[in-house]
């Protein structure tokens, strides 16, 4: 089965590494022809190397199942990587900074002047039906008046080549231990590659992130307490938040470690008595982080934690309640919370989506909806959403009567095609649709990581890239095709 | 290091030593009750007061025979310290401190879990019950081994040791208890029919048959069986063995002051008391007091640390 790219089928999807059959794109020359060299043997071998890399390296992610708690699974590997140009990186990057650098000044006004709202740029009643905003933090700032410290946004590439932003997590990114680890394991099966190509580093991250850490201490020390916050052993990226600690030499801490004490100032239980953190990496949800002052069932948090964070005298990262900026609706505007705050147009693109609050895209989306995504603001996970073009005409009157009756709740895409890349399967190469997760750290500084997670839908013509449906991922080649 | 760690460690040391243990004791037991003739029935209720309680055995069943008691000491759930809830919680503290301990430590923890639950039926069956316990046995041994060859001899080893040695020492006391008890008359030299072989039992529950051979060659005898198990130096299950090591554990910890005084105040007084020479009421009395104090170790060192 040695690869023949006369063989791949691009179809109408733009293909990352392939333009069109039998021809690479420009960069991506050398590396198809360095597949093209290898045997049949040599590509198991290859794999084999990998999955041994990941079996040694520990590298699982957890599936839960009943019978056994949970267990812990090799994540998929794919060794073909995915290569961006790094001119068209440069863009991206850029846009990234800019775009968080206004998510962050919107989060910091809502939470106290609200002039956005006063401006009539954002509509007051939007943050009324947040489940995201949370009124404990008005009149709170972070420091540096960022609240999301780390920021995981989603990039697709439709037909059209043009790359958008698919969506911004805000509260708890997970997935760049994977960035980190595949970059090793590349490392190991392809060294040659990285001779022919200069490929961008990305082990920078961890460093990075422990600086920006520090930034945040409210005591103004040389080695401040660090830890990392687990909801602990069951939660399906542990391995992520063990690694990350481990990396930056951070304890990894349980909620049950913790104590907030009558002065508001957070310890860790240790053998050696009571030791005092500064800043806290919370992998916990908002409304677990302390019962005291939202879910009061919850057992994963830390009682006093928010009372703590308000009185100033440990930093948490992300801060409570920057989730309000990551909900559909918000999504929607960010083009222009990107303009009002920075008076910049959107250097990277959203997915044209229009809100049903507006009566002109009400009007195009109840004409349009058999080619249409509708999707309602306060959901998540892809529940009570209609895709058009695989919904049946009664599915599309039921959806039109709901959004003519709360068109505030809804808004509507046409639907992506995402882009392709090849993959190995069993019987050969074939195309597989990806996206693309960079990591944006904002302290002091923004600071994108070289590329990200590129995430890939293993199910032929499956556009679902999570880990628990079947996604794997690749590592992201950065590749500076001008310098020598 | 955080407390919870420590505690972790602990006792995922303290539930594997359990296991091992128990495993032994079945495993004696079964011997012995085959070696002695019918009409002295020791029965398998000693061994139920040894591991838990026959009060919790009796709310499961009514029958103490080797079938009830090989089930419920085995495999029973109902019973906290049964085999397999003991390697059940063992893993459990263990897989929340897998960054901390060896990976094959993990990994052989986890298999001896899964391989225990999974042949069950064996351990029920006379037959096959020798070599399922003795597998529990000996897969524990191959952790401890794993954790002293390849766990860096920090905090978090000192917390093993002591788990572990806190741990025999508490069994170590359990059997001489319940197993002296049944084997009256006692100092007055009047040797009750079969005495001898219960002894041997009593040693080789605690693997002691052959150290202690070594250590007395004379016939064994009551006296000399309590002087090697109680205040041997030199064997890994002896009391006082156990008490010094869980005291060298602690020498490297932070405030270990006032466990380690403690430690060293219990030591003297078994020293000084020469239980060999008690008789059968005050030697009992005198265990309860030693296993009371093993209570006031473990209570400190949880206020300390944990």
């Amino acid at each position: 089965m040695s690869i023949d790219w006369k063989n791949y089928q691009v179809n109408n999807l733009h293909d990352e590494m392939i333009k069109d059959v039998g021809i690479p794109r420009s960069f991506s020359k050398e590396i198809s022809e360095f597949l093209t060299s290898l045997s049949n043997e040599e590509i198991e071998e290859f794999k084999a190397a990998s999955d041994l890399a990941i079996q040694t390296m520990g590298i699982t992610f957890r599936v839960y199942s009943d019978e056994e708690g949970s267990i812990d699974r090799a994540w998929p590997f794919d060794i073909i990587p995915r290569m961006i140009d790094k001119k068209e990186w440069d863009t991206i990057e850029t846009g990234l900074k800019q775009r968080v650098k206004a998510l962050n000044l919107f989060i910091n006004d809502l939470y106290n002047d609200q002039n956005i709202i006063k401006d009539g740029v954002f509509p007051g009643q939007l943050l009324e039906k947040s489940k995201n905003f949370l009124p404990q933090c008005k009149g709170f700032t972070p420091p540096f008046g960022v609240w999301a410290n780390i920021c995981g946004s989603d990039i697709v590439r439709d037909n059209d080549g043009c790359v958008y932003v698919l969506e911004d997590n805000l509260r708890v990114p997970s997935g760049v231990s994977y960035m980190l680890e595949n970059r090793q394991v590349m490392k190991r099966v392809f060294p040659e590659m990285f001779d022919t190509y200069n490929i961008l580093p990305v082990d920078d991250y961890v460093s990075d992130l422990y600086d920006m850490l520090v930034q945040l201490s409210p005591r103004k020390i040389d080695e401040p307490e660090i830890v990392v916050l687990t909801p602990g052993t069951y939660n399906s990226a542990y391995f992520e938040h063990a690694y990350l600690a481990q990396q930056m030499g951070a304890e990894l801490v349980v909620g049950d470690d913790l104590i907030v004490d009558e002065n508001d100032c957070v310890f860790m239980r240790t053998i050696n008595g009571l030791s005092q953190v500064d800043v806290i990496y919370r992998r916990i949800d908002d409304s677990f982080l302390d019962p005291e002052a939202f879910n009061p069932d919850s057992t994963l948090g830390v009682p006093g934690l928010m009372r703590a964070w308000l009185a100033g005298k440990v930093a948490l990262a992300n801060a409570p309640g920057s989730g309000v900026a990551d909900d559909k609706v918000v999504y929607a505007f960010v083009p222009e919370i990107i303009e009002y705050y920075l008076g910049e147009k959107p250097i990277l693109p959203n997915v044209p989506t229009y809100k049903c609050i507006n009566p002109e895209d009400l009007d195009y989306v109840l004409n349009n909806i058999e080619k249409l995504v509708v999707k309602p603001a306060n959901e998540s996970g892809g529940y009570g959403m209609l895709i058009g073009p695989h919904a049946t005409k009664k599915e599309h009157q039921a959806f039109k009567k709901l959004i003519t009756e709360d068109p505030r709740n809804y808004i509507a895409q046409p639907m992506l095609m995402l882009s392709t890349a090849p993959t190995m399967v069993e019987t050969g190469v074939e195309p597989r649709h990806l996206d693309l997760r960079p990591f944006i750290l904002s302290g002091k500084d923004i600071n994108v990581t070289t590329g990200g997670l590129t995430r890939v839908a293993l199910r032929k013509g499956s556009i679902v890239v999570n880990s628990s449906q079947g996604g794997g991922s690749k590592d992201t080649w950065i590749v500076d095709m001008e310098s020598d | 290091m955080l407390s919870r760690v420590a505690r972790n460690i602990y006792w995922l040391s303290r539930y594997l030593e359990r296991a091992e243990n128990t495993a032994r004791i079945m495993n004696v037991n079964s011997n012995l009750l085959l070696d002695l003739p019918k009409h002295i029935r020791l029965g398998w209720e000693p061994i139920l007061e040894i591991i838990t309680s026959s009060e919790q055995f009796h709310q499961h069943y009514t029958i103490a025979d080797e079938a009830n008691v090989a089930r419920f000491i085995i495999a029973d759930l109902h019973n906290p310290s049964s085999i397999i809830n003991s390697l059940h919680h063992a893993r459990e503290n263990a897989r929340t401190i897998r960054e901390i301990i060896p990976r094959e430590a993990w990994e052989q923890i986890n298999s001896l879990y899964l391989l225990a639950k999974e042949s069950q039926a064996n351990s029920l069956n006379r037959r096959h019950r020798y070599s399922y316990l003795n597998q529990i046995i000996l897969s524990n041994q191959a952790i401890t081994g794993i954790l002293a060859g390849t766990m860096t001899h920090d905090e978090g080893y000192d917390f093993l040791r002591l788990g572990r040695n806190l741990e025999r020492a508490d069994m170590t006391t359990r059997i001489i208890d319940v197993r002296s008890a049944s084997l009256l008359p006692d100092i007055n030299d009047q040797q009750a029919p079969f005495e001898n072989i219960q002894w041997m039992s009593v040693l080789k529950s605690l693997t002691g048959y052959q150290m202690y051979r070594r250590e007395v060659r004379l016939r064994i005898k009551r006296q000399d069986v309590l002087r090697f198990l109680l205040l041997n130096l030199k064997f890994p299950r002896a009391l006082n063995h156990t008490l010094q090591q869980a005291e060298d554990s602690l020498k490297d910890l932070p405030r270990g002051k006032e466990v380690i005084e403690f430690i060293q105040s219990v030591r003297s007084h078994l020293e000084a008391t020469h239980p060999e020479q008690l008789n059968q009421d005050d030697l009992h009395e005198f265990i309860d007091e030693i296993q009371s104090n093993l209570n006031i170790i473990h209570d400190k060192t949880a206020s300390t640390y944990f």
